[in-house]
């Protein structure tokens, strides 16, 4: 073996180490702190007792269901029964692949006891695979979370498991058009889908935030959606269909749905705060733009992780206070409106690009924030729309004469 | 005929889907701030607004007299009136004609805290007290006998007194 080959293989499965351990460890104290704060917010202490502040909770719990009966039902088809956790917990543990969680690490060149010469050439980017196609990758492994779904639900042969999973299925595949469309606007700017560029194109102006407000809106709520999450939980809906999909997994088959659905949400997270907020951008300074160095990756990998755990916290809040949606007010909202909404806002940005470059502006502040102008007054309409109930108004929509 | 149904004339602040959604986050999060009502149950097992009731129902007790004999003169009205059936009394009598309670034993798992051997009780000998720790590790550790419900310390339940029927 080469010494370049050595290094890379020493660099690579130390990245893959660092990023499966990071969404794992992730998993249990999001769970831990989903717990907590809902505790928090209807002014409980949650789990407290394991560990220093109950950290260590969630650990207990997966000792517990590894320790507990797998149940079968005695109808479930077997073996897609038994596939369908894997499938919704694999691709949630893949898409943390094309995620840069820092700033690249400086090359190395040295000699290593057993191992020998190691050298990496260039600077190391702190991903483990910088993947030409960037978010489509994201996007396409998370999609096909829905197979477990669909396949835990029809596998239980139980109807509530099965009503479930149809809900599921056509909510993700309803809220994925709108948010690949959302993120086509995004494409727009960068001019390109990996991740690496998006952060570039974002230190160069400004967060895209600002220039893709309405982008960032469907982008949340389709996540909000695509994982399954109050408003969005659906196929769960535990006053009406048991747990939907899991209701006949037990022990770690349902522990691994559980997991799944938490590391979707740090997915999104993730997604959320390196596409619209800089990934691992310090803002309001150019420091971590210079040259690779040990400080600046761990630097902006902290400040990766707070963009992260905000998202994750937002989401947590967003769950323990608003209610779910009836069922058509769901596919009302991703069809009759993100979907439109997202198309529209495609040609809105395409020609403001198309009207600012023929002019001669210069990609930068001024450009973001010239496209933040035109995002205004879009969303007042868009939310004097929301707020009048015309979308989502219930009855009110439907007013009825009753004479006397 | 489909039936007409009629709908509210409200104003749009009070339908919107939007401010009610913002209203509901503001509210959640105000809660962050405030303290917790949890009783830490095994440390603490009262708090500055709740404290266990003075007519709690729960593990009996047998009072004893000054020489330390159990009260009950083994009438035998508790086993008559109990409902669940869970009080077993057989009596006994010495030399000089005093009754007691050869036998005195308590199922405190069919019992249902009804507290009326401690209503019917003539001479206020059993009680039924403010207590409710009484786990145990085997089923036949739960028939209480009559050493064990005297050797009880706890507090003793107050009965209902119609005359002051709030407790104040």
């Amino acid at each position: 073996m080469t010494p370049e080959l050595k290094g890379f293989l020493l660099v690579a499965s130390l990245k893959i180490l660092v990023a499966f351990s990071l969404v794992n460890v992730g998993v249990i104290m999001v769970i831990w702190a989903e717990r907590r704060v809902s505790a928090f917010l209807q002014d409980r202490l949650g789990p407290n007792r394991v560990g220093p502040l109950g950290l260590l909770q969630s650990l207990a719990d997966g000792v517990k269901n590894f320790t507990k009966e797998e149940t079968y039902p005695a109808e479930a088809d077997p073996v897609v029964f038994v596939l369908a956790p894997v499938l919704s917990f694999i691709p949630a543990m893949l898409a943390a692949a094309v995620i840069p969680f820092g700033s690249p690490l400086p090359g190395f060149d040295m000699t290593l006891p057993i191992i020998g010469q190691i050298v990496y050439s260039g600077e190391i980017p702190m991903m483990i695979a910088d993947l030409p196609i960037g978010f489509l990758f994201i996007l396409a492994i998370t999609s096909l979370g829905v197979y477990g779904i669909v396949m835990a639900g029809w596998s239980s042969n139980n109807k509530y498991a099965f009503l479930g999973s149809l809900r599921g299925s056509a909510q993700m595949v309803s809220y994925e058009i709108a948010m690949g469309m959302g993120l086509v606007a995004l494409m727009i700017l960068v001019g390109n889908v990996t991740l690496t560029e998006a952060i570039a194109r974002q230190q160069e102006s400004t967060w895209f935030i600002f220039p893709l407000f309405i982008g960032f809106f469907l982008f949340a709520v389709s996540s909000l959606a695509e994982t399954n999450r109050l408003p969005f939980d659906l196929p769960e809906t535990e006053s009406e269909l048991v747990t939907g999909f899991h209701t006949e997994y037990s022990s770690m088959k349902f522990s691994m749905f559980f997991m799944a659905e938490y590391a979707n949400m740090i997915t999104a997270s993730a997604m959320m705060a390196t596409l619209f907020f800089g990934g691992w951008d310090i803002p309001f300074t150019t420091w971590d733009e210079g040259p690779a160095s040990y400080l600046r990756f761990f630097a902006t990998f902290g400040v990766f992780l707070a963009k992260t755990w905000m998202f994750m916290l937002t989401f947590i809040w967003i769950r323990w206070t608003l209610p779910r949606f009836r069922f058509d007010q769901l596919m009302q909202l991703g069809w009759k409106f993100m979907i439109p909404l997202a198309l529209g806002y495609i040609m809105l940005i395409a020609t403001t690009v198309w009207v600012l470059d023929t002019r001669g502006v210069e990609f930068g502040i001024v450009y973001s924030l010239i496209l933040f102008a035109v995002n205004l007054p879009l969303t007042y309409v868009l939310f004097s729309i929301l707020d009048r109930g015309k979308v989502l108004g219930g009855s009110q929509h439907k007013r009825v004469k009753v004479s006397a | 005929m489909a039936i007409s149904v009629k709908v509210m004339q409200r104003k749009n602040q009070e339908i919107s889907y939007l401010r009610a959604a913002l209203k509901g986050m503001a509210l959640t999060f105000s809660h962050l701030k405030r303290p917790s009502v949890t009783m830490q149950y095994p440390e603490e097992t009262k708090t500055e607004d709740w404290k266990l009731p003075e007519r709690w129902r729960g593990t009996h007790r047998m009072l004893t007299d000054e020489q330390g004999r159990a009260k009950c003169v083994a009438c035998g009205l508790c086993p008559q009136i109990c409902p669940a059936n869970c009080i077993k009394l057989v009596p006994g009598e010495d030399e000089e004609g005093h009754r007691y309670p050869l036998v005195y034993e308590i199922d405190e798992f069919r019992c249902v805290f009804c507290g009326y051997c401690q209503e019917v009780c003539p001479e206020e000998a059993i009680h039924v007290g403010q207590h409710y720790e009484n786990a145990e590790y085997s089923r036949d550790r739960f028939v209480y006998d009559l050493e064990r419900l005297c050797a009880q310390t706890h507090p003793v339940s107050t009965l209902w007194d119609p005359s002051d029927a709030r407790g104040e």
